[in-house]
């Protein structure tokens, strides 16, 4: 059961001999073959992969690997820059763009050791909490193919078969949650703007770490909102996301907005007394829309703290209920500007449009941009206009200080760690989700998420229990800024109480149960 | 007819002498070939984020004490946004809230009088130094309907400086932009040099009744030396006063300095009133720079900038220059302005002082009359002067020691200049120039003159 194992766990495993990094790689990229048809990849780097996976081969031999990440499938979303590999942002802009330069978070992977599988599935540029709308299509959440999904999910009628019913992964990171929760690879990286990467992760029941903000390097990492943007990390399990972090934190002078202390990578306790703990409860995350279950559940995990000797308190962040409009501002005047860049001219996709500069340029934004982009290019602009400017953009400023603030209140007063839903409702029938558009669902979806970007706080999703339709659903624990070892120990703890079940894929247990039938490759010759 | 009162002020940029630009680490070169010096950064490629060059910040730092002004201890970077196909990310990043430094001044002086003798300082006061991208070239190639676009230029540093309107002329605006450049070039903080694009000026020009208010100001483009500033800016003030006086109205625009033609037109491909939609940069945080009662103890030395420590080390300004060579050499004001005006003057004219027994006071009449107008005749520049300092100095001690007479040292000095390579005393043996010293073969000539007249 390696492709089933924890990341630790197959890196201890590589130590070991028990399986080699080029088996590993080929098993990864034989499941991603034949789990094509959840649309999680919009890449496939199998060349440079089985190279990478013979180099650390080669180090295991020489007993020299590089750390626990060496040999270990990885999988990238695709707004991060990949020198030589494709890197298309899920856009008719960037189709076929081959960057130069490595990510930073992408080379420190690759100095590490780890086997770059391919790039995965998103919302265009990274705008939408569905990962539906991107150029590659809706990716499909794997556990639309699960035997606990297809069991507790009623057949409307006999035509209805798996193609229909299938569920949304969410977004926008859906390509990596999808890749990680379907055993494809051991880790991914998503990015997280107002919850990217949690709110897929809760979606697929998988572990989603946004980090505080200026603690990993965006170098790279195409932007949506330079201001919230953040690297994210998507593994099974919460030890494994301390291992990416460990990885991936600290100063990078090719980002200025980088902090410049340093970071010192830790493992995580396994608390066992979490009587000196508070856990605060915010009231208005008790938002309109909250599923009755999710809400149960969410109460379910206090009572656990509470049990279990931890403090738990009611609190109020009472600016949480601007935070939408605020990152509706915000998000679309970066947009704007950020997005003005692709004018055809220096790279990406150019018309042939010839009649003038202007004419090429509108022309090649028009073919490609998707609704989505183009929709928040316009309304950026808009608030970004001289008479607009003070009572939009610099208002919401100010409302982003305010509920920056309401965090820092919470936490002055004792508090260590927030707990919350992660989403409204488990994951919806793709062909519900896309009756609204897709401003209207990031507004839905991204109540619960969204404030953590303001503030600049780390937040991570740690899988709780399935929902009645067989789901996932997850819970999110807010820390304070930088204390991540905080709160991912919190997050372990809760982690091994309830015990989310594994999910029960048929082709995942093809690919790791069988024989490895592939017959031993060229790099062995 | 009531008169007009003219308003004149300036927005220059100054390019930043440093090795790489402003924002990345790719080079800053003058003629490279084409799209040689583009860092990922400059072709805005996605992903890609400023880092702040630090020999810029000291640049500014520097011109901004330079010019009296307060040094923002904490400034700010936004974007200005425009497309443009010498703009790749469809934004300049630049200072527009909280500009490095404020409120400075600078003097200049001006000959005026019926013999252009008497010097008149003036004062014209500094809104703001800012730093920013300079953007790339695009040349417009119609014969083939293409435009080219060079990014080397691209993201090179730029110190803004805004002069306040509080020039009156073209003379005054030349006088203040001559000032600058030599201040920028004793700092080192840029080169300034205008046919190199180091230095560009826009002028901005308005004219009124006295006891009015300001008129409507048109913006004046493309002026590539000071010479053409001084001319388009009294061109300018002249066509508003005409139009104005004819009854009609002058246009808030941009007008472009056609140098042949020796007058301003309307910009065909004018920015127009454009909404840059200024936004914070945010990936850069404040600048905030420190001085020595500020700078924290364990701070790492390389990481911050102290405004005292620049300030310590700031070279002697042209002003503090002139001051210097007037008390020392006993020369006059006006002197000193023409010694720093050319460069390399001063300097010669300080070596020669050095080799010759010749007061400073008489030999700056050789440097300044002989010397400049021969340079001026034959368009050279005093590194290219075919007569040296120690030639010049041989000359003027033949002189002093009474060997020649002033007009022979004349006659001499214009042999020189054929830079034959001959010595003074050559020329002087040559030419039979020598002053005759003896007294017996003095009266011996002029017995012989009186003895040839008796003749007549």
């Amino acid at each position: 059961a390696m492709l089933r194992a924890s990341l630790r766990q197959v890196s201890a495993a590589l130590k070991e001999g028990r399986v080699t990094p080029t088996e590993l790689c080929q098993r990864c990229l034989a499941l991603i073959r034949s789990t094509k048809f959840l649309n999680a990849y919009i890449t496939i780097a199998e060349e440079t992969a089985l190279k990478q996976a013979e180099e650390s081969e080669e180090r295991y031999k020489k007993g020299q690997p590089l750390g626990i990440l060496d040999g270990i499938p990885i999988a990238v979303k695709d707004n991060f820059n990949t020198a030589g590999i494709e890197t298309t942002c899920a856009s008719n802009m960037l189709k076929g763009y081959i960057s130069p330069y490595n990510a930073t978070v992408v080379q420190k992977l690759l100095d590490h050791g780890a086997v770059l599988l391919g790039k995965t599935n998103l919302d265009e540029f990274a705008m939408g909490s569905g990962s539906t709308d991107g150029v590659f299509g809706p990716v499909r959440n794997p556990w639309s193919y699960s035997k606990q999904y297809k069991e507790k999910s009623v057949p409307k009628s006999h035509s209805e078969d798996e193609e229909s019913g299938w569920v949304i992964t969410g977004g926008s990171s859906g390509g990596s949650a999808a890749a990680v929760s379907s055993f494809t690879c051991f880790a991914a990286l998503g990015s997280d703007t107002g919850g990217s990467t949690r709110n897929p992760a809760a979606h697929c029941g998988v572990v989603g770490l946004k980090p505080t903000y200026g603690l990993i390097s965006r170098h790279g990492l195409i932007p949506l909102v330079n201001s919230m943007d953040v690297p994210g990390i998507l593994t099974r399990c919460v030890d494994d996301a301390a291992v990416l972090l460990g990885s991936l934190a600290g100063h990078d002078p090719k980002d200025s907005t980088t902090i410049q202390d340093d970071f010192k990578p830790f493992e995580l306790p396994n608390l066992t007394d979490v009587s000196k703990l508070s856990i605060g409860i915010p009231k208005e995350y008790h938002a309109p829309g909250l599923s009755s279950e999710i809400l149960a559940l969410w109460s379910k995990a206090a009572d656990l703290f509470k049990n279990a000797g931890a403090k738990v308190v009611e609190v109020s962040l009472p600016h949480t209920r601007y935070s939408i409009v605020c990152y509706h501002v915000l998000c679309t005047a970066e947009v704007a500007s950020n997005m003005a860049r692709f004018d055809g001219l220096e790279y990406g996709h150019r018309s042939d449009m010839k009649d003038s500069t202007e004419s090429m340029y509108a022309a090649t934004r028009r073919e490609g941009f998707n609704d989505v982009v183009r929709g928040r290019i316009l309304s950026g602009n808009y608030f970004l206009l001289k008479q607009n400017y003070e009572k939009y953009f610099v208002k919401a400023q100010k409302v982003r200080r305010l509920i920056a603030n309401d965090f820092v209140k919470v936490f002055r007063s004792g508090v260590d760690v927030l707990l919350t839903p992660t989403t409204l409702s488990d994951a919806a029938p793709y062909t519900e989700f896309i009756q609204e558009d897709n401003r209207t669902r990031s507004a839905q979806d991204d109540i619960l998420t969204q404030a953590a970007n303001m503030a600049g706080l780390p937040a991570i999703n740690v899988p709780t229990a399935l929902s009645e339709r067989g789901l996932p659903v997850g819970l999110q624990f807010i820390g304070r800024s930088f204390q991540e070892k905080q709160l991912l120990t919190v997050a372990k703890w809760f982690e091994k109480q309830v015990q989310f079940p594994v999910i029960q894929l048929e082709v995942v247990k093809r690919h790791d149960n069988g024989v490895f039938q592939h017959q031993k490759s060229a790099s062995f010759s | 007819l009531a008169p007009w009162i003219p308003v004149v002020g300036l927005e220059i940029h100054a390019q930043i002498s440093s090795n790489s630009k402003l924002f990345s680490g790719s080079q800053v070169q003058f003629a490279a070939p084409p799209n040689s010096l583009v860092s990922f950064f400059d072709a805005s490629l996605p992903g890609t984020l400023p880092v702040l060059n630090r020999r810029c910040v000291e640049a500014a730092v520097m011109t901004g004490l330079a010019l009296n002004c307060s040094i923002n201890k904490k400034s700010l970077f936004d974007r200005k946004h425009y497309f443009y196909a010498d703009l790749p990310a469809g934004y300049q990043i630049t200072q527009q809230r909280v500009p490095i430094a404020v409120n400075g001044s600078l003097s200049y002086s001006l000959c005026i009088g019926n013999k252009m003798s008497q010097l008149v300082t003036k004062t014209v006061r500094i809104k703001q130094i800012q730093l920013e991208q300079d953007s790339g070239k695009s040349l417009h190639d119609d014969t083939r309907c293409q435009t080219l676009v060079d990014l080397n230029r691209a993201g090179v540093g730029l110190m803004e400086v805004v002069m306040e309107p509080d020039m009156c002329c073209g003379e005054e605006a030349a006088a203040a932009v001559r000032e600058l450049q030599l201040i920028l070039q004793t700092l080192g903080s840029s080169q300034a040099v205008m046919a190199e694009g180091q230095l560009r000026v826009d002028a901005n020009v308005s004219v009124h009744h006295p006891g009015e208010p300001y008129g409507v100001r048109t913006e004046v483009k493309n002026i590539n030396s000071i010479r053409f500033l001084a001319k388009a800016v009294d061109y300018e003030i002249q066509r508003q006063i005409e139009e104005l006086e004819n009854g009609g109205t002058v246009l808030n625009e941009t007008r472009a300095f056609d140098s042949k033609l020796g007058c301003t037109v309307p910009m065909r491909d004018k920015e127009g009133k454009q909404d840059y939609r200024f936004m914070p940069e945010p990936n850069l945080p404040p600048l905030i720079l420190y001085d020595t009662k500020s700078l924290p103890a364990n701070m790492n030395h390389q990481q911050v900038i102290n405004i005292d420590w620049i300030q310590e080390r700031l070279p002697d300004l042209p002003s503090v220059k002139r001051e210097k060579l007037v008390e020392q050499y006993e020369i006059l004001p006006e002197h000193s302005f023409t010694l720093l005006n050319e460069d390399g003057l001063a300097e010669f004219f300080e070596s020669v002082v050095k080799q010759t027994q010749m007061k400073p006071k008489k030999v700056i009449g050789w440097i300044l009359n002989d010397l400049l107008s021969y340079l001026k005749l034959h368009s050279l520049t005093v590194k290219e002067s075919p007569v040296s300092s120690f030639l010049l100095a041989d000359l003027l001690n033949l002189l002093e020691k009474k060997e020649i007479s002033s007009t022979a040292a004349k006659r001499v000095l214009a042999e020189l200049w054929k830079g034959e390579g001959k010595t003074p005393l050559e020329i002087v043996t040559e030419q039979k120039l020598e002053l005759l010293q003896d007294q017996k073969e003095l009266e011996q000539i002029c017995q012989a003159v009186i003895d040839g007249q008796e003749d007549e």
